[in-house]
């Protein structure tokens, strides 16, 4: 049986991890491929990287943070954040990712999808979505820019549009939710998954390991993403996981 | 030296860096000749089938492969490389593969036997059941779990390459092998302990480095 996986989320500004991570024992705490191995320590089956690098200095940095990643760590990535062009997705993914994570140039250039796709193949191209709930809609609305921008989009549209396009995952993040610690936002990821037919990564809100608990069994989610929860310590990807193995959710 | 078969279609950094983590030299090459002499070879591949097959024409690959397998060199084909080694392919119309196994290559049908539909493709980490312990590649190879991702699957009446499958709504053989000849649905560079053993085991048990 497919086991549910955990992933933690590491932005990475100018090559270094960002988000006051609380990690000891680490010579060096802003190093991603520090981090990323005491993740993988720790059981985790997936890691995400974003870039968040404002310069083009920073962009070149990333790269060589994507082929150390890949030099040592014997588990799949994804980088994401600023992936605008097939030559852009060509790079990263040659440099050692297995996959990349479009959200506001998929959006803007929903052909760039099907472009990666066709050159990789759909598993490499995962479509992440940003969306907030919308009460004139009665629906969520799918946002770009890091939350900034607002669409045309109601979530549930793009995200069939995306799979339709080519992307072979959606990782979805509530924007209502994120940061809240007060769990995953069940009713958006139940909208998305009951249209979509590819893996969905729910993302935003995760607090403890009843949340996990909560987006596995309740939306039946493939994985789930946090950050700050894994950062700064509040618990760690071992106990999420035993928690869920107690609770008879299968995980690695 | 193990010779890393380079014909454009597969992610070369991840299974070369890995083999420097096991302290194994390698070589990648896009042409035989550059080839010759190793002790053992690897057949990458990522993309569609039909693609990797002309691409290995075109880059000589094909003959070079079947000798090296017709003289019992050490041979591991890894994902698509792995479904490459089986007769024909269902993806993109039916396109033939090398014929050096038994089988053909099908996309998971989506829905099971009870009528109830599940995704496509085999996407995350799934646990190994070991069927041949006693082979030489699955030494120290424990029923971990190991990382798949794909769209289509290898089908065999031949029960007895079947060195490891893993359970998605099907058997899915996950490590194959008839004599020198092994290979692997999942990346071992990308799929944690397991997989690194399975690597290590390829090269230094198999290909004695």
């Amino acid at each position: 049986m497919l086991s549910k996986r955990i992933i933690p989320c590491l932005d990475v500004k100018e090559g270094r991890v960002v988000k006051g991570i609380q990690f000891v024992d680490i010579r060096d705490a802003g190093d991603p491929v520090e981090l990323a191995k005491v993740y993988d320590e720790q059981g985790a089956d997936e890691l995400v990287f974003l870039d968040i690098s404002a310069s083009h200095e920073g962009k070149k940095t990333m790269i060589d943070v994507v082929r150390s990643v890949a030099s040592e760590l014997a588990i799949p990535f994804t980088v994401g954040g600023g992936i605008r062009t097939l030559e852009d997705i060509k790079e990263t993914l040659r440099n050692g990712a297995d996959k990349v994570s479009l959200n506001s140039s998929a959006v803007q250039r929903p052909e760039l999808i099907t472009q990666g796709a066709d050159y990789f193949g759909s598993q490499c191209i995962v479509v992440a979505i940003d969306a907030k709930y919308d009460e004139d809609a009665g629906n969520w609305r799918v946002f770009t820019h890091g939350g900034r921008t607002p669409t045309e989009w109601l979530v549930t549209d793009w995200a069939k549009e995306a799979v339709k396009l080519g992307a072979g995952e959606i990782l979805l993040t509530s924007m209502n939710q994120d940061g809240e610690k007060t769990g995953f936002d069940l009713p958006l990821l139940k909208v998305v998954q009951e249209v979509v037919s590819v893996p969905v990564i729910a993302s935003g809100g995760a607090g403890s390991s009843e949340h996990f608990h909560e987006v596995f069994t309740e939306v039946d989610a493939d994985a789930a993403l946090a950050a700050s929860i894994f950062h700064y310590k509040e618990t760690s990807v071992q106990n999420v996981k035993a928690y869920l193995k107690e609770k008879g959710v299968p995980v690695r | 030296m193990i010779g890393i078969i380079d014909y454009g279609m597969g992610n070369l950094f991840s299974v070369s860096k890995a083999l420097e983590r096991i302290d194994v030299h390698y070589k990648i090459a896009d042409r035989p000749k550059d080839l010759e002499g190793c002790d053992g070879f690897i057949l990458p591949g990522v993309g569609a089938f039909p693609d990797a097959m002309r691409a290995l024409g075109e880059h000589g690959f094909i003959r070079f492969i079947k000798e090296k397998v017709a003289e019992g060199a050490p041979v591991y084909g890894i994902c698509l490389g792995m479904q490459l080694l089986f007769e024909s392919s269902q993806e993109g119309g039916e396109t033939d593969g090398l014929g050096l196994l038994p089988g053909s290559i099908s996309r998971f049908p989506g829905i099971d036997e009870d009528g109830n539909s599940y995704k496509v493709p085999h996407m995350g980490w799934n646990q190994l059941k070991i069927h041949q312990p006693e082979q030489p590649l699955m030494k120290d190879v424990k029923d971990d779990h190991v990382y798949f991702v794909h769209s289509f699957v290898v089908r065999t009446e031949d029960a007895s390459i079947l060195y490891a499958t893993s359970d998605y709504h099907m058997e899915v053989p996950a490590v194959i092998g008839k004599g020198n000849l092994v290979a692997s649905q999942f990346h071992p560079e990308k799929s944690g302990r397991a997989g690194m053993q399975l690597l290590e085991n390829f090269c230094k048990v198999m290909c004695k480095q």
